[in-house]
């Protein structure tokens, strides 16, 4: 491992390029294909070693779907997917299966996401066995350790999942996810269905095993507190697309794609005495079946003029390392007085 | 949590196993069981009597159940013959206990034979698409056939024999099993912890074996449990229409169909045979539900 930092320091953990996951609709009598689901369409990002990067949206963005396909718990329709500067997607299970044990996943779910009828030791182990990495006590040694980690008593391995509350369980999630030794772990709304206090709780921890351990998570939720507490990046997806990539800073303190100021500003202030504008999107996220034409985001867009319902914005590079998918960043002339103002405010 | 235990930062050091989990209660074995178990516990208790009476029928001072004697027909119960004779003479209570190998041997073998191959075919088309479509239809096929008139029909071809009860009774529940066991295979598959496993780098036949099988076996084995009720019952039907059991075999079915010509005036050849598989059907029965409530996973946070 640390033969492949020095060489590849520059080069980032995880590359993904134009991903694109289309779901087939079967229907009719014959069952053959009737439609697809743009679930993602198009989805590039780099993740660096001991680097957070959020990937934020609402629910049925495809948010979830990138993480998945990541992981490749199902074949990608299109792009391209690198781990260290070599490409996952297209290997045969074979090649793939001992990349596995570099990127681990964490689920939503802390009482689907652990077998019932396993006890922590051969939860947590499952990895460490599967690549052959440790056996009898040196694998008990392991275990404990790993157990340390996520700060649960070692005893605790030779208990059932239901024994234990959601945080715990959330815990042994993330020591099944350290287990094989990994460079990537993809939080899969790791913490959205936990208390608060736990939330911080875990978030923490996550953090502290970042600092510890060097790890790069993939972060996706659509929690923003959550997001803005401890991530370096995010990347804001709307209806299976990236729409504004950037810092946390600069994100969080000037939004700049018209959708991500209407994300944040539904972001509640925990003051009374706050005054602000909020933007008020109308209307349902349009269905992925049948994406609009153009910009995506033109049908709720405050901002929207002729050219986003036809031309497809790209996602460039718009200053202070920032990407940006929007018509009103490249020809502003086109846009209408009144918008150009709201824009300016 | 408690926060004494904790150092001032909280995250720094592990909690003792005390702190996180409550000690587990203390309670004998057995006592614990039947607490948590009644059902089980009275079900299993019963079942169990059932087998060893099965079992050590000829210990039971019972005599030869297929010694006819002309001379002392249609006797009432009395103390020589507790349950009376029937219209040959015979030992209706000898009969009632040897009738019981042939009820609990047809349950057990029909819930073991099409709990196993169910499984097997539910686990593989839940897993391999191709063969689902095929295999499924096949099962739809057998199941729109009844059991009761496949196992008639099967008489009708073949001679009377308790194999071919069990064999057509087989037919009919393999196709329910299999269906179960898919459904569960299918809402297991996309469940997190078989993801997690795959992201694991678990290979396909260990996650069938660590992560599905295990997840199956509660439902099958609930399901097999009730397939044992209701092929006692089958065969009992069976025999008494005659398409079951051959006579010459004591069954509590075939002995009720004897009985069934003399209901009115001697009501006892009936009703002993009838007490039984009913009170054995409703054994089994609740050993079933005692397992369903157990094995169910909502259930089983009740430490």
């Amino acid at each position: 491992m640390s033969n492949s930092q020095t060489q590849a320091s520059s080069r980032p953990l995880l590359e993904v390029k134009g991903l694109k996951k289309h779901f087939p609709i079967h229907g009719g009598i014959l069952g053959g294909k009737v439609g697809n689901v743009y679930a993602v369409d198009g989805v590039s990002f780099s993740i660096n070693r001991g680097e957070t990067l959020s990937l934020v949206g609402e629910s049925g963005c495809g948010k979830s779907t990138v993480g998945k396909a990541v992981l490749r718990l199902y074949p990608i329709t299109d792009g391209e997917v690198m781990l260290d500067g070599r490409r996952v997607d297209n290997l045969p299970a074979g090649e793939l299966r001992p990349l596995r044990k570099r990127m681990q996943v964490v689920f939503q779910d802390p009482f689907s996401s652990l077998n019932p009828r396993q006890r922590l030791r051969d939860i947590i182990a499952e990895p460490i066995v599967n690549f052959g990495m440790a056996s009898g006590s040196e694998l008990d040694d392991r275990v404990g350790d790993l157990l340390d980690k996520v700060r649960l008593p070692r005893e605790a391995m030779y208990r059932y999942p239901h024994e234990f509350s959601g945080g715990q369980r959330q815990r042994i999630a993330i020591a099944r996810a350290l287990a094989p030794g990994s460079d990537l772990i993809i939080c899969d709304e790791a913490v959205s269905a936990l208390d608060v206090s736990v939330k911080a709780q875990i978030v923490n921890l996550l953090s502290d095993l970042q600092d510890e351990l060097g790890l790069a998570l993939l972060f996706i939720s659509h929690d923003l507190a959550i997001v803005e507490h401890l991530t370096h990046r995010v990347a804001v997806m709307y209806l299976g697309k990236i729409v504004e990539l950037a810092d946390r800073k600069t994100l969080f303190g000037t939004p700049h794609h018209p959708y991500t100021r209407a994300l944040l500003s539904a972001v509640p202030v925990p003051d009374p005495t706050v005054k602000r504008q909020r933007i008020i999107l109308r209307g349902d996220v349009p269905s992925p079946i049948n994406p609009p034409s153009g910009c995506r985001f033109h049908t709720r867009c405050p901002f929207v003029f002729d050219r986003c319902k036809t031309e497809e914005p790209q996602l460039r590079d718009v200053g202070m390392g920032r990407m940006s998918a929007c018509h009103l960043d490249v020809v502003p002339d086109q846009v209408p007085e009144a918008n150009r103002q709201a824009v300016a405010a | 949590m408690s926060t004494t235990t904790l150092p001032p930062d909280g995250f720094n050091a592990a909690p003792k196993l005390a702190d996180v989990l409550p000690p587990r209660k203390e309670r004998g074995r057995i006592g614990m069981f039947i607490y948590r178990h009644p059902t089980i516990a009275v079900g299993g208790f019963m079942v169990s009597l059932f087998v060893l009476m099965a079992i050590f029928a000829p210990l039971l001072w019972t005599v030869d159940p297929t010694a006819l004697a002309p001379a002392r027909r249609t006797r009432p119960p009395s103390a020589q013959w507790w349950f009376g004779t029937d219209m040959l003479g015979r030992d209706v209570y000898s009969r009632v206990v040897y009738g019981a190998r042939i009820s609990l041997i047809v349950g057990f073998a029909t819930a073991i034979i099409s709990a196993v191959i169910g499984l097997t075919i539910g686990l593989i088309s839940g897993f391999i698409r191709a063969v689902d479509a095929v295999v499924m239809r096949v099962m739809d096929g057998l199941m729109s056939i009844p059991s009761i008139l496949l196992a008639i029909a099967m008489m009708a071809l073949t001679r009377a024999s308790v194999e071919n009860v069990i064999i057509a009774l087989v037919i009919a529940d393999v196709p329910r099993v299999a269906r179960l066991v898919r459904g569960v295979v299918l809402t297991l598959r996309e469940q997190p912890y078989v993801e997690a496993a795959v992201a694991a780098g678990t290979r396909t036949p260990m996650i069938i074996w660590k992560h599905i099988l295990p997840n199956t076996l509660a439902p099958v084995t609930v399901q097999a449990t009730f397939f044992c009720a209701s092929a006692m019952i089958s065969e009992a039907t069976l025999s008494f229409i005659g398409a079951g059991t051959p006579p010459i075999i004591p069954s509590w079915g075939n002995i009720m169909a004897e009985g069934r010509a003399l209901w009115q005036v001697k009501p006892y050849i009936v009703f002993f045979p009838a007490i039984f598989l009913s009170i054995t059907v409703l054994s089994v029965n609740l050993l079933g539900d005692g397992l369903r409530d157990a094995l169910d996973p909502r259930m089983a946070k009740r430490i």
